[in-house]
């Protein structure tokens, strides 16, 4: 049977996947060498569930992360060593080097944020859709989160508001089996995820966050669905971290043996076969794809390493916004590259047709209930 | 200039402000269909329906969180929490989202949203509803921090607010939502930052803030017929502190009594005794006293919650001791 997917998403995907995986590699090796410190929480396993997504919305789309953040900006077109470069602490990083690992930012490409609190970007997205909604833009809003987050009360508060308002966020919850060193069914009633959906009458739906393609599918199809005004959609990728919790972290809560179950079910050899299978490309397209990588990775330490430290100054600033000053585009700032940058409706020319609570059906409710307004 | 109450004055200061940005929406428990726990909100929804004047359920962690998410793509939204109590359940999102995204984002990001609503002790509400909060919040960089005492400054500083590229706490008086007062119309916004001489004197510096303004007031009328002219400086905004206005007050009277309604370890009012040690000590005639609630939490008991805040004759007493009147 023929491939539904072009040649050119499955490269992109094998590309992307391998970009994470290459870059967080080399950050482990870096922080080993205490270029990189503070946490560090690597994304390897996970990268199908970053790059199916990431194909499968617009590039105009918000999203969101928590700490493990590296691999979504990435996928999404952030420049790697300016990534890198905010792993070193350093004033060409991303956030020049005030956010770090668990802090990546690129508001360029929509990546609104890696958050240090789990749970704490729950919110924060549906706000970014509630956005959307009342400016009448069709674009989704994707936020990532752990299983362990979603025992957060955060995580409730919102999706109760997310569903009873229709707001067009597609939460995405990374059950990579473990919060920290604590097995999920340990610590949640509920251990699948998606199921937590129909407490709030939204749509819920495991995937396997190890392929690519079924990732692909689930969110292209999540997102028709919040576009279409039909409501947040809650996905649970079931997905497996192959390092430890972060650098700090040996990952002795778990046994050896699962570990060399999970990695049979690496999702970029799986994208690889796949393609190969098809026919649609040859090894050596990939050999060519694995080089770039490296190279690209390889320029990334390179450029982190080489990149001075913030200067001092750089304390007092971005904290309050002062009068009159513009917001900060870090590759314009560092690599000199015009960006475009994302631009908001001013209020004189926005006009908020949205009804959050029809007035008409209120008053008829109203009446029938015998109540005055 | 008409004369309203406090919350007529932060009504208006909505409604002017929600006409002429269409990014402003207010979200709260209660705000719409209610009027508003405290009736600051009173016919908004009428006038600018749902999708900007919304109910939110009973999740102030959550919706506050919405908030910030909103104002990180642009939109000015303005929370309304019942009470500063039960904000302390939405606290991680004001402090560790609102207040930290544009440094966590290396000045990518901006969070325009104003946290308004009631706090303070009073009304025999006991511990769990009667405190007064704004020293957590003064404690964050990345926030401002405001406190108004008269309506006009209501009104002047909620339209700042909504203004300020930044997360703006301002707590309310929940005893002041009926005090009355002259309020120019329209076009009327009072600079954060910028504290206030409201009422001249040469013996001896009050400063103080919202509601504690009232009574210091009073202990001053008093002490006139006592032949001691008092000044009292209303900080208005607590974060940032107008040190100048601080300094200027006690380089002029020498004296200064700092009067706060909420509890005395790492209050406001003991920065503001700081600077005015480490930046006018010459000029000091006696100690800076303060005057604080006492350091136990609210009873209900009548008698009780009065002994616990200050008042007009604990000021009166804590002035006369810096002239070393006491006893006089
Ligand atoms: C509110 C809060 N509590 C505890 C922590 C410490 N902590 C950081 S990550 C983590 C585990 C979270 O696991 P999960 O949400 O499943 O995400 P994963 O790391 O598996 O991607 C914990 C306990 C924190 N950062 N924030």
């Amino acid at each position: 049977m023929a491939s539904p997917y072009s040649k050119e998403l499955l490269l992109t995907m094998y590309r992307k996947m391998y970009l994470i995986r290459r870059f967080e590699e080399r950050a482990g090796q870096q922080y080993g060498l205490g270029k990189i410190a503070g946490f560090c929480h690597l994304y390897i396993g996970q990268e199908a569930t970053a790059v199916g997504a990431i194909e499968a919305i617009r590039p105009d789309d918000y999203m969101l992360s928590a700490y493990r953040d590296h691999g979504q900006p990435l996928a999404r077109g952030a420049d790697a060593g300016m990534v890198m470069a905010e792993l070193f602490g350093r004033g060409t990083g991303y956030s020049k080097g005030k956010g770090g690992s668990m802090h990546i930012f690129d508001i360029e490409h929509h990546f609104y944020g890696g958050y240090g609190i789990v749970g704490g970007q729950i919110p924060l997205a549906a706000g970014m859709a509630f956005a959307s909604r009342y400016r009448n833009e069709d674009r989704v809003t994707v936020c990532y989160f752990g299983d362990a987050a979603a025992n957060q009360g955060a995580f409730h508060e919102t999706l109760n508001m997310a569903s009873k308002w229709k707001l067009p966020v597609i939460y995405i919850c990374e059950n990579n089996r473990y919060g920290m060193g604590t097995a999920v069914g340990r610590t949640s009633a509920v251990p699948e995820m998606y199921k937590r959906a129909v407490a709030y009458d939204m749509r819920g739906e495991p995937v396997d966050g190890m392929d690519c393609l079924k990732m692909y599918e689930t969110v292209k199809d999540a997102a028709e669905y919040c576009r279409a005004g039909k409501g947040p959609v809650l996905l649970e990728a079931n997905t497996y971290r192959f390092r430890g919790h972060s650098m700090a972290d040996p990952a002795t809560y778990r046994s050896k043996q699962e570990v060399e179950e999970e990695r049979k079910n690496d999702p970029i050899p799986k994208i690889k076969d796949f393609a190969l299978k098809k026919k649609l490309a040859k090894e050596e397209e990939f050999d060519v794809i694995d080089e770039e990588v490296k190279a690209q990775v390889d320029a990334a330490v390179k450029f982190a390493d080489e990149s001075p430290e913030p200067s001092v100054e750089e304390l007092w600033r971005d904290t309050i916004v002062e009068p009159g000053e513009e917001d900060v585009r870090p590759r314009e700032r560092v690599l000199g590259t015009k960006v475009k940058w994302p631009s908001y409706p001013s209020g004189k020319e926005l006009k908020v047709t949205w009804d959050l609570e029809p007035r008409a059906q209120a008053e008829k409710e109203d009446k029938k209930a015998g109540l005055a307004r | 200039m008409a004369e309203l109450m406090y919350r007529e004055a932060l009504n208006q200061a909505l409604a002017e402000e929600m006409e002429r940005d269409a990014n402003v929406f207010l979200i709260g428990e209660e705000v719409g269909r209610y009027n508003g726990a405290f009736k600051v909100s009173q016919g908004l929804l009428d006038k600018f329906g749902s999708a900007r004047i919304i109910d939110a359920p009973i999740s102030e962690l959550g919706f506050t969180g919405m908030a910030a998410g909103a104002a990180m793509v642009g939109l000015r939204p303005v929370v309304e929490m019942m009470t500063w109590n039960f904000a302390i359940l939405a606290m991680d999102q004001i402090v560790n989202n609102a207040a930290k995204l544009r440094h966590m984002s290396g000045g990518q990001l901006r969070c325009p949203i104003v946290f308004r609503g009631p706090g303070g002790a009073g009304g025999r509400l006991s511990s769990q509803h009667s405190q007064a909060l704004e020293a957590n919040y003064a404690h964050f960089p990345g926030l401002k921090v405001i406190a108004p005492a008269t309506p006009a400054d209501a009104k002047g500083l909620l339209k700042a607010a909504i203004r300020d590229e930044n997360p703006v706490v301002m707590i309310e008086g929940e005893r002041l939502y009926a005090v009355k007062g002259e309020v120019p119309e329209g076009e009327h916004v009072v600079p954060i930052g910028k504290a206030d001489v409201k009422r001249e004197g040469k013996d001896v510096s009050i400063i103080t803030w919202s509601r504690m303004y009232y009574f210091c007031e009073e202990a001053a009328q008093q002490l006139e017929k006592e032949g001691i002219s008092v000044e009292i400086l209303d900080l208005r905004t607590l974060r940032p502190l107008d040190e100048e206005a601080i300094l200027a007050t006690v380089r002029k009277t020498n004296r200064a009594v700092v009067v706060e309604e909420g509890w005395a370890l790492a209050g406001v009012g003991a920065s503001v005794v700081d600077i005015i040690q480490s930046k006018a000590f010459d000029e000091l005639d006696a100690p800076v006293l303060r005057v604080t609630g006492l350091d136990v939490n609210m009873s209900y008991a009548a008698n009780l919650e009065n002994a616990t805040q200050p008042d007009a004759a604990k000021i009166a007493a804590a002035v006369k001791k810096v002239l070393y009147r006491e006893g006089a």
